[in-house]
This record gives C-alpha cells, structure tokens and sequence, in this order.
C-alpha cells in the first residue's frame, strides 16, 4: 500500500511522516509519533477518550482522517505540561481528586482546556456542557466539574 | 520551645527550629490526599496496556462465535496462514484444553460447540493489528447450529435443549439459605407482600478496554502484562490453563483503565494470548476494541427475584421468602455465587427472625455474567428495598420509621451470624433523610401524587378526593406534567473484606532507605480506586514522615507479597490494616534504635515531621534519616530496616448452611433521592442524592468522596438507563452509541457525608467503601419514582418507555375504578 506523506505540527514541534491513506489522527499520534497519552477508548467518537486540539477546536482523534490535518496544528495532553511542570489545568485535576483510573482523563483534560480557551469564565453549566461529550466510568464527574471550574475561577 | 517558634517563624528559621514548629501532632487521617498516581495520569505519561509495546511484539487478535449454540463442525484456517506478516493461527487442536471458571466449563478455545455467541474459536498473532483482523476475517468455520435458549423460561421447559451434557436440566448450580421457621413467620404476620423484581445486563464499561501482553524468556518464565485484579489467585489458576508452572509465571499489571469488577475471573482471551505467544516464540499483545469489549466481555448477573416479605401491624419484620433465578449464560464465572452475598442483605440489612432463600443459576445460550461492583447486593437490595417501601405504604407508616424500627444495631450477631461490632445504620438514616429535607419534601409529594397519575394533562379533580393521603392542595398550575418525589433506601454490605477464599490476608514489605525514604510493597493492586494513596497515607502516619516520602510498589507479584485481590471492598480495610502493622513494627524499631542512640525512653519519643521528638513537647532531636543510618553503618551491629507482615482478618469463612462472620466488620449507608418523573414521556430525572455511609473513619476524604460519587453515577446508570440488550443470544447494542453512558449534564446534586463509627477492627477505625455506593441508589430511586407517581417500577432499568407503561397503565386502572 502506498504511503502519503503528513506535515504538521504537534505541540509546538514540525513533524513529516509517511502514513497509510486511511490512517486516523489517533493511528498517527499514537503508533507514529507514540504520544500514547491520547486514548483509544471506542473508535466512534462517543467516549472523548482521544480529544485533542486541532487549530484550536477539540476534536475526536479517532474520527479526524491524518491527511486532513496537513499544516495543521495539534496539540495533544504531552503538549501542556511544561518544563517538568504540570499545567495549572493538570494540577487542579491532580487536586482536586478528578483522576482515578485515569483512561478518561488525558481527553478530558484536553476537552477542559479547549473550553477554557473559548470561556475563561464557565458556569457549572458551560463546564457540563462543555464536557458532555467525555465519558468517564470512575468520578461521577462532581470532582472534573470541581476542578475545570476552580481553574476558571483562580487559575488562569 | 513553642513560644521561640512562634517567635521565630517570620524570619527565615533554621532546620532545627523549622522542624520544631512542624513537630506538634498533625496528622494525616481525614486528609485530602491528592491520589499518588494523578501526575503521571494527568500527563498522559501513564503507559496502560494499549500503549505499552516490547520489541519484536505481535498482535493477537480472535475469532469469536458469533452464533449462540452451535455444533463446530470444520474451522479452515488455510486462508489465514497464508496471509503474509501472519505468524500464528491457533484453534482448540493447537492446544490442551484445561477447563477453567467456577462452573469449570470453560475453556480457553472451544472444540466442538459454542454456547453463546462470546465463544472463542480462534485465534491470530501477526505484524499488525490490521494484518491480524483480516486474517481472522479469513477463517472461514463451518457450523451446524442448535436450537438456542434464549432465556430462563427456555431452559428450563420440559424437553429444553441441553446446553451442557453434564448439566442435563441446565442448573449447574443451586444455593439455598434459611434461619428460623418461615411457617411460623407467616402466622406471626399481620401484612404480606409479594413481589417480583426483574434485574438487567449492566455492562462494566471500564474506558480502558481489556488488554494483556504475554512473553516467554529464553529460561521459559513467563512475563503478563496483565489487568487482573487477582494476581495471586491469577496466577495459581492460569498455570493449570497454559501448563506452565505458576512460580514461573510473574504478573506486571500496568495502570489498570478501569475494573469494578470485570477482572476477578480469568478470560479466555488471557490464555489464548499465552498460546499466540507460545507458538510464535514473540511477545504478543491482545487488546479489545470498544466493539468486542461490549460483545465478549461479562457483565452484571441478570436476575428475577420472587420477594414475600411479612410485617406485624406495629411494623416489626416476620419473614421474608426469596426466589432467585440467574441468567448463568453459555459459561459460568465466579459471577455465578453472587447469591452468597446477595443472601446476606435479605438476611441481615434488618432484624428479622425468619428467612428462606432459594437460588436456581440457569443456563443459557445468552452472554455470560461476572463479578461487578456489589456482587448481587444491588439486585437483592433492589427488590428488598422497594418491598419495604410498599410495606411501609400498607402499614401506612413512614419508610424511615419501618426502617429505623428493623435497622440492626451494634452489637448483634444478624441471623445469618455475622456480628455487628459497630453499626451506624440508625444514623445514617437519620443523617442521609435531615440532609434532604425528608419531611418536609414527602409530605409535599405524597398530596401531588396520586393526581399526577390520574392525569397529566387534565387533571381529574373526583380523583383527588380519593387521595389515600386525604389532600388535594397542590399546585397545578405550572408544572402539571412534571411530578416531583423523594425516596429512601439503605445497604449492608461487607466492610472488613469477605472470606470465600481460604485467607482473605494481604502481604506488606517496607523497606526503609538511609534516607528515610520508603518503599511499600503491598499486595493489594490498584485499578483506580485510590488504595495506594490510602496505604501511604497510613504508613506515612506511622512514621511522622510526609506523603511524598512514601513510594507504593502494588503491581508485580516477582516483589509484592500475596493478596488475595482487590474485591469485596477489601483493600483499605485488609491492606491498609497489614501495612498499619507493617509501619507499627518499622516505627518500633526506630523508637528503639533512637532510644538507644539518644540515651532515653522509648516511651518518651515519637516521629513527626521526619523527625525523632520528644513526645511531651515535640522537641525534635534527631533525623529519621540519622537513626536509620546508624543502625545500617553501626560499629558493632548492622540491621536494615524492613519489616514485613501477613495481615489475616479475624473472620471466618461461612459454614455449609453460609451462617459465620463472614467479615471482619460491616457496612452500611442510605441514599435519599429527589426524583421529577416526566408524566408524558416517562423520562425520570434526579435531581438530588444525599448519601450517607457508615465509613467506619474516613482516611482519605478526597479518595473516598471520589468512590461514593462515582458509585452513585453507576448506580443511576444501572437505575435508569444501562441495559445490554440481547435478543436471541445476541448482544443488540455493543457500542456508547446505543448503550447509554451518562455524562456530565445528568449529573444530580449530590450530597456526600459519612458517619465514623471508629470500627476497632480497622486501620484508625476505617471500613471498606468501594462497593457500598452504588447498591442502594436503584431501589431509592424506584422509591422516589413511587412517591411521585405512585407507580411502582419493578423491572430494572427505568427507562423511559418502561416509566411511561407503567403510567399508562395505573392511569387506566384508575379510569376503569372512576
């Protein structure tokens, strides 16, 4: 099978490979370039489990074709941490006890971010909103909630 | 030396003094604890098994049924072989077939018939995971299929297909319980109830889709990548499987995505992998997709529960008569015995003198069940907790009251024989119904009730006279479709882990380093729940050290001592105890050691803030560090310190009738929700839980408000939405599209408080929990649908065109009686 060649940019660094036609976003984050920390969680984007930000939207890693991200720029969870520090987006999560398996989390957080960026000043509401589609099996989602809503109010 | 500290405290202090000031008793329990983990897992470092790859790895992938009963007459795995990058195509006669499950009716890879559609046939290892999902696509099988049972009722008719030889009425199992003399118990009744309640397939969902990593060293070891939450019995049961011996076998369990459940049985697609990895002399991978983890994964026992309950007319409990009827499925998990511990909350939850129950566990040719969070205390706590509240209604008595009037209290020893050291049932009743307001709100819904059924959208005022309740005075006005309720239920369950197993212990090894950093090897795993956290929070109160100087190794069996797993809500209570004990002994050989070095009593000295103090006045005198480094390096002596401790819990296992204190202590809680019941569409909303659970203490209160929280979510799930659906042996709706998740924007207020009765038996008075949560929303939520309805929803989940049936059909009813 011929192979297509990608260019674009995740967290901040140029990145070209080659990869199969069909191949997902999430295919490319994760067995390329191995940023393993976006989920494969069902496939159909139903779970969130695979969010990242694509030019500055959250989308589903796993419904957004590779060759359509050509010049684009994605960010995925590896890309916000920075210089051995969490973001303060990953430290409330941490704090605020929004982790337990954690599968659901990178996606969540990714979702979280995306929201913030669009509204520095959610309410409860546009948080939920904002996170309906990101599954969770662990939390009950008080403490995500908790903990997307404290950024928003002190951390930004 | 306090007043110098105080004094000193806003110039920059030096270490002595600094450590002074830290010194004074500050403990840790009850602490908001970030869980140890979350970095790593906000990160998105955390390697789960999906992400995790070894060199040279292949990918396993398999053919699955996909017809409910069928004889295998040829499986043709020519095509498959030939397709390049395949590396292995395995079927039954590759491989010895070692039965394996309770019912010990299962295998690995099946020979000559399948018994649901989840039966594994084949199985592929190849270069990619695309290379092997087409050569399994490849094997073409040739099946003669059988009549399919499709449900109990099938199995169990005269001349029904035998779906097991062995088996030849399709039971393979019976359980049977009883104390004191129903008969007698039903002359002593003034009132009985008999109900029926119809439980469904609630699927685990665990986000991380199960996956395991099989690979032979060149010495013939055998290294898993495994998600088990059973490591030792794991291994102890796969080595008959693989035929490999088990203290060759060690047990890696990465980040686990998930459990609740799902990874106490060993699954066929464990073994299978072992066989892909030992044909093929590569490690291989084997992950699910969402798809297949929904098709051929287990999940919560469907059951029918026939409940007759007696009451006096003072509200004192008689009896009670329970039925059960188990959908078993094609095979049989360890699911299968979910009636040992559903038996003990229709024995126990109340004082009653009289009860008999009878389990019949049936074949099937549907998917099969397993253990899921609560282990049939959900279901039995579903139908007890909804017959108490119609008994409750024929009494013409408040819930709370019948409830309080039968609640057990401490110090007695149930009818089944377990013994209630402490028991905070009353309070937590009292608490969970003053947290929402449960006077107040009931009697407001009781008067709306009965006309919301009547009529939603005319309301027929004749009804209103006849309100049972005798008042009509409510609002009409703006939300007449809309009906509001609030219902009770409550929930016993273990609290000091349960011995099935013949130990139900757990291991610790702590090691010290010369540093006073510390190192815990615990048996016990964790798959999210918070138990690392927990375990060194204990330690680390032990040892007057911080949380940061405690390291938890939980995931390979080649270093953590033997557990008997993560279940049962063991772990705070079993684990946390062996390593509370662990610590006990470290921290005693310190005191002693400092004694020694310090020429003073051991009485005298404590360690707080990673320091050796004068107990009376915390006075720091020397570093942890310091003594540990004197006993490694000392002139005449040199000792380590590690302690290490096997933690076995003074309960006993259930005896043949399964009567015995059964664990080290109980737990209990109630739930109160506040329901709106859409009287068009059917659709029931919560609006608000109040939750209360007997907790014993509370160590963690981050961790544990995280485990009662997300034991609500399931329990509403499981409530009113989850249901794998499967029709004719099939599963109809194996993905998040058809199967409702709920999320974010249906979460209900929740109110979340604890009652610490201080159990002696558990590290700092603390009970299991993780469990507990989840049992009783149903049934409170049933209830508060009743009061608000007055419908009573008997067949799980409530969803919508169930809730809107039953109105129709009460409306009708009241129709016919006009």
């Amino acid at each position: 099978m011929s192979l297509v060649e990608l260019a674009f940019v995740v967290n901040g660094e140029s990145v070209t490979l080659s990869v199969p036609p069909f191949a997902t976003l999430l295919d490319v984050l994760r067995d390329d370039l191995e940023l393993t920390g976006t989920k494969y969680g069902c496939g159909e984007g139903e779970c969130g489990a695979c969010s990242v930000i694509l030019d500055g939207k959250v989308v589903n890693a796993c419904l957004v074709p590779a060759l359509e991200c050509e010049g684009a720029e994605v960010l995925t969870i590896e890309g916000l941490a920075f210089g051995g520090k969490m973001h303060p987006l990953q430290q409330a999560f941490v704090d605020h006890g929004a982790i337990q398996c954690g599968f659901c989390t990178p996606g969540m957080i990714m979702a979280a971010y995306a929201l913030l960026e669009a509204n520095p000043s959610p309410t409860e509401e546009d948080v939920k909103r904002g996170l309906e589609g990101n599954l969770c099996r662990c939390t009950g989602y008080r403490k995500i909630v908790d903990a997307v809503l404290s950024f928003a109010g002190g951390g930004a | 030396m306090n007043s110098q500290s105080s004094v000193v405290s806003h110039q920059l202090v030096p270490e002595k003094q600094r450590a002074g000031q830290i010194a004074t008793k500050d403990t840790l329990i009850g602490k908001r604890i970030p869980k140890l983990d979350a970095p790593e897992k906000a990160t998105g470092l955390a390697r789960y098994i999906e992400d995790m790859k070894l060199p040279r790895m292949l990918y396993g992938k398999i053919l699955f049924a996909d017809r409910p009963h069928a004889r295998i007459v040829n499986i043709d795995t020519a095509a498959a072989k030939a397709m390049r990058g395949v590396r292995a195509v395995i079927t039954a006669a590759d491989i010895e077939l070692v039965p394996f499950g309770f019912g010990q009716d299962n295998t690995a890879l099946k020979k000559d018939k399948v018994t649901c559609t989840r039966d594994e046939v084949a199985a592929v290892a190849a270069d990619t995971p695309q290379i092997a999902a087409e050569a399994v696509s490849r094997i073409r099988v040739t099946y003669e299929d059988l009549p399919v049972v499709a449900s109990t009722d099938e199995a169990l008719a005269e001349g029904a297909p035998v779906i097991h030889a062995k088996t030849p009425d399709n039971v393979p199992f019976q359980f049977d319980y009883s104390h004191g003399d129903i008969e007698q118990g039903i002359r002593e009744s003034d009132v009985i109830l008999e109900d029926t309640y119809t439980l469904g397939r609630q699927a685990h969902c665990c986000l991380g889709t199960s996956g395991i990593i099989a690979h032979f060293e060149a010495d013939g070891r055998l290294t898993l990548h495994s998600l088990t939450q059973v490591p030792f019995l794991y291994k102890n049961d796969l080595a008959r499987i693989i035929g490999v011996a088990p203290e060759k076998i060690r047990i890696i369990q990465p980040p686990i995505g998930g459990g609740f459940g799902s990874k106490l049985d060993i699954h066929p697609f464990e073994p299978i992998c072992v066989f892909l990895a030992r044909a093929t002399s590569r490690p291989v991978r084997l992950c699910f997709t969402r798809e297949e983890e929904f098709r051929a994964t287990p999940t919560r026992q469907p059951m029918v529960i026939h409940l007759k309950s007696g009451v006096r007319k003072d509200g004192t409990f008689t009896f009670r008569d329970v039925r059960m009827l188990l959908d078993n499925g094609g095979r049989t998990s360890w699911g299968a015995t979910t009636p040992w511990i559903s038996m003990r909350t229709f024995s126990s939850l109340y004082r009653v003198p009289h009860v008999r129950q009878h389990v019949d566990v049936v074949y099937t040719n549907n998917i099969y069940a397993c253990a899921f969070r609560g282990y049939g205390n959900p279901q039995a706590t579903f139908a007890l907790e909804s017959q108490v509240d119609s008994l409750a209604e024929v009494l013409d008595m408040d819930p709370l009251e019948l409830r309080l009037k039968n609640a057990q209290k401490p110090g007695e020893t149930t009818g089944q024989g377990m013994v209630l050291g402490t028991c905070g049932l009353a309070d937590c009743l009292e608490t969970a119904t003053q947290h929402a307001g449960w006077g107040k709100k009931r009697r407001n819904v009781k008067t709306s009730k009965r006309q919301n059924v009547a009529a939603p959208n005319q309301p027929d005022r004749t009804s209103f006279s006849r309100d049972p309740m005798g008042s009509a005075s409510t609002d009409l006005s703006s939300h007449r479709h809309i009906a509001h309720g609030i219902g009770m239920a409550s929930l016993f369950h273990v609290g000091g882990g349960a011995k099935i197993y013949r130990s139900d212990g757990c291991g610790t090894i702590l090691k010290l380093d010369d540093f006073g950093g510390v190192t815990v090897m615990t048996g016990s795993s964790e798959i999210g729940q918070g138990s690392e956290t927990v375990i060194a929070q204990i330690v680390a109160e032990e040892l007057g050290l911080s949380i940061s100087n405690i390291r938890v190794i939980n995931n390979d069996t080649e270093l953590t001592p033997w557990d008997v797993g993560v279940h049962a809500s063991r772990t705070t209570f079993i684990a946390g105890n062996s390593a509370l004990r662990a610590a006990r002994d470290a921290r005693r050989k310190l005191i002693n050691a400092a004694a020694a070095r310090l020429k003073r009593k051991p009485d005298d000295l404590d360690l707080r803030g990673g320091k050796v103090v004068e107990r009376s006045s915390g006075e720091p005198l020397e570093s942890i560090g310091k003594i540990i480094r004197g006993l490694h390096f000392g002139r005449t002596k040199n000792e380590l310190v590690m302690t290490t401790d096997f933690y076995e819990p003074p309960s006993t296992a259930p005896d043949k009738e399964q009567k015995g204190d059964i664990s080290a202590c109980y737990a209990f809680g109630t739930h109160v929700a506040e329901v709106e019941v859409d009287l068009e569409t059917g659709v029931v909303k919560v609006l608000r839980i109040c939750a209360t659970h007997d907790v014993g203490r509370v160590i963690n209160r981050l961790g544990i408000e995280g485990q009662v929280e997300g034991g609500i979510a399931q329990g509403i799930g499981y409530c009113l939405a989850e249901e794998l659906k499967v029709e004719g042996g099939r599963v109809c709706n194996p993905s998040f599209t058809d199967y409702k998740l709920f999320s974010t924007t249906d979460l209900p207020e929740l109110d979340v408080s604890f009652v610490e009765t201080n159990d002696p038996a558990g590290p700092h008075g603390a009970k299991g929990i993780g469990e507990s949560p989840l049992i009783p929303v149903a049934p409170a939520i049933a209830n508060a649908i009743y009061n608000a309805t007055g419908v009573r929803m008997t067949e799980l989940p409530l969803t919508p065109e169930r809730v809107l049936a039953k109105l129709k059909e009460a409306r009708e009813k009241e129709t016919i009686s006009d």
